[in-house]
């Protein structure tokens, strides 16, 4: 079973996309069988029967028969097109309640960004959701921004994809009605490492989406440290922040609560030490093409460094 | 018919740099077709290469055959290649050949324009393929482009596109885009101003309305091109912020650029797809054209519609709820016209007495892939489905559906249709049997089953995959759909260049034909017709064959 299969929604954009999709591709197939099976006659029956004899009666046409194969594909897109403008409104004309959870998601090369503006919250790559009760929605309104190119957000199972453009800000919303980490990528190319910007949603029950909220709004406990020191003292800071301390980049990813997250590199690896350790001294090993720089530590300060992100609960 | 006939023997032979000479200076339409053709099969190899590679590293998740740098670089090339420099230059190649002879005509309307936008395709090629080694520039960075084939701003800005392969893809197209306006206008005066005598625009050969159409979608869709082009050089080098969204512009101007260009162009392309079937199906059923006037009706239907469809191509990207519903309506409207076109090709089959030769193997495998494309274009015209599946791979096995299963299929048809009148030689029969098989298998392995990982949520232009996302399986079977095309086209090719030197003498009507270019030599002497032809309906030949039952007594 595919965890990304668009025939396996659990969110009201995707069920009402799969709803349509089931009319659509019957229809279609209903088409398919129909004409299929008159070209197959038409070449089994009417093939030449031995050497050229006399030529077949020269047949030029027939209003009739013209009329009836146009009129009846029209009213077949007619009953399509009604059908699909009614899910065209109902997912993008759907109004925003008011306990709706917002988030900004910002496209970077090869890596998300998300701020919860009313929990003044920043994180990265693995989006958090509480999950949606049909009977009391809590829908996820996503504002989608970039920073630089185009990207495309796809998390098959929620919804369908919205685009991130530059100076263009688009909406999409979505309803998880199941618990679980549903996975997506980018789905609009964004430059070289576009296959390695990779979508994690977390769906979880409300309380603890609510535990997470607070601990996300925790400032970083940070107590003094060799790799610390390194990692304040080194260009690591030009990009990214670490809440409540002097690192205050925002080209690449929030770090402050980075061992929250199962991922690095907008889930090129998994987050264990060796992959840390790896991704600070050579990226490329990673994901080659990472707008991350080999940050040419030695290996001890590497190490150092990478022990201090361990710490960035 | 016996006055038109000249002996192959009197045509004097010169030496090899003398030929030469003659075929870069030539402006007669039949070796400026050939030309066309020649040079677009010489870029569906290097086409066809780009993609191989692509399915190579593509057979397992995480492969390492190629880095992302240079699979980006391919399927930029593979796009570009395919859309501007084989299927465009074929397209044109035959529409050069054939338009003149089916009219009577003695050549197109400006023989020198003609040449010269042969050779301004040609140098757009060759721009192209030079970024391999030019496109460094002074930064040091890349060389042949990888912005895509739609190249989406701002990813061609400076700012992401350093040193100078974007600036070889747009001066390219650029160029090919003169050529081909300048084709397109020639192709226009030539059907109306030329014809012979008697062949009013309804007694025309339906191959010569569908070129017609095409023509005049070719200047409708080019020149936004070409002036998209011009305006990202101004951005690039000349301070421009058309589409530089750091400087506040809109990359969405360039979609909409990219599309009023990119969907006419597929009907640029599928018209004389259709041409082709429209000529040889009735041929080779035997029995004329069903319902012509519906023909050429449902041709300019999808001229007009299909200048009004093109933001289907974007219905990610935020448009109004209003915006997405009229494409939904224009799209699938387009269907309708097509529709007719299967049904009176089908209905033209039907009670005659149909020859299976190469050339209607083909067609009959387009009716079959074609029906197939066309409903997987309706699931994408409906906007919330395409809002799951656009680019997705269910988008790449749709589209190559079109342009392999529906474009080539109909070209491969054309080429052993007219290969007997072009070079006077019999093609292979055999071997063309061979190449068809090899083909349908390999297609119908490659793209059926390339629909099921876009539907698994697979996008399109990733270098690598992850496992576990149950994609393995598909993407393996596509690749191993490869080996059996590659293995097709190489007999394929194997057939033309032994049929051209060893083939048996073909005759002027090997198929007993019914249009004027089969009335004259294989190959046609270079003023086509000694004697310019006077027709009275649309199948000349036929009337010529059957004195007692002519055509122009029903018409």
């Amino acid at each position: 079973m595919s965890p990304t299969n668009i025939f396996a929604p659990v969110s009201t954009p995707a069920e009402s996309i799969f709803g349509l999709s089931v009319f659509v591709f019957s229809t279609m197939a209903g088409i398919f069988v129909v004409v299929f099976a008159l070209l197959a006659y038409a070449v089994v029956k009417f093939r030449s029967q031995g050497s050229h004899g006399t030529e077949p009666a020269q047949i030029y046409g027939s209003t009739q028969v013209e009329l009836a194969w146009t009129v009846i594909p029209v009213l077949i897109v007619v009953a399509l097109f009604l059908a699909a403008a009614r899910v065209i409104g109902s997912v993008q004309n759907q109004p925003r309640p008011q306990n709706a959870i917002e988030v900004v998601v910002t496209g970077h090369q090869y890596w998300w960004e998300y701020r919860y503006p009313r929990f003044n919250i920043v994180t990265a790559n693995e989006l958090h959701v509480p999950v949606s009760n049909p009977a009391h929605p809590t829908p996820t309104f996503l504002t989608l921004l970039s920073a630089d190119t185009d990207h495309s957000f796809w998390v098959p199972r929620l919804g369908g994809k919205t685009d991130l453009i530059p100076n263009h800000p688009n909406q999409m919303w979505i309803d998880p009605h199941e618990t679980g980490v549903f996975l997506g990528q980018c789905a609009q190319y964004c430059g070289t490492q576009h296959a390695k910007m990779l979508l994690r949603v977390y769906v979880q029950p409300r309380e603890e989406f609510d535990r997470w909220v607070r601990e996300q709004q925790q400032l970083a406990q940070t107590p003094e440290s060799a790799g610390k020191r390194v990692f304040e003292s080194t260009a690591c800071v030009n990009c990214h922040s670490i809440s409540g301390t002097p690192a205050k980049g925002r080209f690449g990813p929030d770090l402050t609560h980075l061992m929250s997250r199962d991922t690095i590199a907008a889930g090129a690896a998994s987050n264990t030490p060796d992959t840390l350790s790896l991704w600070i001294r050579n990226p490329d090993a990673i994901k080659p093409g990472s707008k991350m720089p080999a940050m040419g530590l030695s290996d001890q300060d590497a190490s150092t460094v990478a022990a201090y992100l361990e710490t960035l609960r | 018919m016996s006055a038109n006939t000249i002996a192959i023997s009197e045509v004097p032979v010169h030496p090899l740099s003398l030929r030469l000479h003659e075929w870069v200076t030539t402006v007669d339409h039949k070796r400026l077709g050939v030309l066309y053709i020649v040079y677009a099969l010489v870029f569906l190899a290097l086409g066809g290469i780009e993609a191989t590679i692509m399915r190579v590293q593509l057979i397992r998740p995480h492969n390492a055959f190629i880095s992302p740098q240079v699979f980006n670089r391919m399927f930029t090339m593979h796009g570009t290649t395919m859309i501007f420099f084989v299927a465009m230059p074929m397209v044109f190649g035959f529409a050069n050949y054939l338009v003149p002879l089916m009219i009577g005509a003695r050549d197109m309307a400006f023989p020198r324009l003609n040449a010269f936008s042969f050779w301004m395709t040609a140098l757009g090629g060759l721009l192209l393929y030079f970024s391999f080694f030019g496109g460094d520039g002074l930064y040091g960075a890349g060389s042949a482009p990888d912005v895509g084939w739609f190249a989406y701003a701002p990813l061609t800005a400076k700012t992401f596109s350093v040193g100078h392969s974007t600036d070889f893809w747009t001066l390219s197209l650029l160029s090919s885009g003169i050529g081909s306006i300048g084709t397109a206008i020639n192709i226009i005066a030539t059907i109306l101003c030329m014809r012979c005598p008697g062949m009013t625009l309804g007694k025309m050969p339906l191959l010569v309305w569908l070129n017609l159409v095409m023509a005049g979608l070719v200047i409708l869709a080019v020149s936004p091109l070409s002036a998209a082009q011009l305006m990202l050089v101004a951005d690039r080098y000349l301070g421009g912020h058309f589409f530089d969204t750091q400087a506040g512009g809109s990359a969405v101007i360039w979609m909409h650029f990219f599309w009023i260009f990119g969907h006419p162009e597929v009907y640029v392309l599928v018209l004389p797809a259709f041409a082709f079937a429209s000529e040889i199906i009735p041929v080779f059923s035997r029995k004329a054209i069903f319902g012509y006037p519906a023909m050429v009706l449902a041709t300019i239907a999808i001229g007009f519609i299909g200048m009004s469809v093109w933001a289907h191509h974007m219905f990610t990207v935020g448009m109004s709820a209003g915006a997405n519903a009229f494409f939904v309506l224009s799209t699938m409207a387009i269907a309708v016209p097509t529709g007719i076109k299967i049904f009176n090709w089908l209905a033209t089959m039907w009670g005659g007495k149909i020859r299976f030769a190469t050339p209607m193997l083909f067609c009959v495998a387009f009716l079959f892939q074609f029906l197939i494309a066309g409903l997987t274009g309706v699931t994408l015209a409906v906007a919330p489905l395409d809002w799951q599946l656009s680019n997705s791979y269910y988008v790449v096995a749709h589209f190559h559906y079109v342009i392999v299963g529906g474009i080539l299929f109909c070209i491969f048809a054309a080429f052993y249709y007219w290969f007997p009148k072009f070079s006077g030689e019999m093609y292979n029969e055999a071997l063309g049997k061979l190449h068809f098989w090899l083909f349908v298998i390999g297609f119908h392995l490659t793209f059926d089953f390339m629909h099921v990982p876009g539907i698994l949520g697979m996008p399109r232009r990733i270098y690598t995959y992850e496992p576990g996302r149950g994609w393995d399986m598909w993407n393996l079977i596509v690749t191993i759909g490869v080996v059996f095309q590659a293995a097709g086209i190489l007999v394929f090719a194997a057939n033309l260049v032994w049929s051209y030197f060893c083939g048996k003498r073909a005759g002027n009507d090997p198929w007993d034909a019914w249009t004027l270019e089969w009335s004259t030599n294989s190959p046609p002497p270079e003023y086509n017709y000694a004697k310019v032809p006077i027709v009275r309906s649309r199948r000349p030949l036929w009337d010529l064959k059957h004195p007692e039952d002519p055509d122009w007594r029903y018409e």
